[in-house]
């Protein structure tokens, strides 16, 4: 039954666009979590989608998607002078996260519209399952 | 007397093809931001061309012909889809073209369920004799 794979194909992606926009969302939110060294300010995370091979034959093919693991950016914490906060260092240094306000917001447009685009192609699979449930009535 | 003896014509085939297809696009709409995931698609004309050649064939006159139109197992029925342009991560899907393509497609189901739909009421109607 492959309209009801396809319901499944669609909700493994409203999963995996669902945990990018909670990431997305932790981001945001930790945006200003500063820190006295590097690795103790917040670094920006972003999820990793990988295909799941469902059924890939010659001629059938079925793919859904999954969170792979979540990738840890690596783009260098920004230093600021700021002597007065309680997190400086001894040189009166504290370090910012390293996430950047723009990008995530670019993301999260972009994750609840893939988001949309699910709800619509599982309403489109129900709506034909249900006129073949109805056939010769 | 062919209405009795395969009451639904190709359109059974069909349906099964169409709804086949909606999970090849909808695999590819639930793929759309996975890095290196290609696009594929089932190539329906050919897939319905070779459904429709594999009949039985007969070698007299008084022989009957014998359609298999469940015979669906062929050589490669899924293509990769060539993109329009390409994306740095490695991802050919195009939302625009599934999406486009997955509404034609869910409309050609619904018109074969349609004329399913009259076929088993044709069907019925011979049944009754009314």
């Amino acid at each position: 039954m492959s309209l009801l794979s396809a319901l499944k194909i669609s909700s493994s992606a409203m999963t995996a666009q669902m945990t990018r926009l909670n990431t997305t969302a932790s981001n945001l939110a930790n945006m200003d979590v500063v820190g006295s060294t590097p690795d103790g300010a917040y670094k920006a995370k972003r999820p990793i989608f990988k295909t799941v091979m469902e059924t890939y034959t010659t001629d059938n093919f079925e793919a859904s998607v999954k969170v792979n693991g979540i990738h840890v950016s690596d783009r260098p914490n920004a230093k600021s002078y700021d002597p007065s906060n309680p997190a400086a260092n001894d040189d009166g240094f504290v370090f910012m996260s390293n996430v950047n306000s723009i990008e995530e917001m670019v993301d999260m447009t972009n994750a609840s519209r893939s988001y949309q685009t699910q709800v619509e192609v599982m309403n489109a699979t129900k709506k034909m399952m249900m006129s073949t449930l109805q056939l010769g009535k | 007397m062919s209405i009795l003896q395969n009451p639904l014509g190709i359109h059974g085939t069909a349906l099964k093809l169409r709804e086949q297809r909606i999970a090849v696009l909808a695999s590819n709409i639930a793929n759309v931001d996975t890095p290196n995931y290609k696009a594929r698609d089932l190539d329906f004309r050919s897939v319905m061309a070779a459904t429709q050649s594999k009949g039985m064939s007969t070698s007299h006159a008084r022989h009957i012909g014998v359609t298999n139109y469940q015979a669906l197992e062929g050589e490669g029925m899924v293509k990769y889809r060539m993109p329009n342009s390409a994306s740095l991560d490695g991802n050919t899907v195009e939302i625009n073209t599934e999406n486009s393509l997955f509404t034609e497609n869910s409309m050609r189901y619904q018109a074969t369920n349609t004329f399913l739909n009259s076929k088993i009421k044709g069907v019925m109607s011979a049944l009754r004799g009314e």
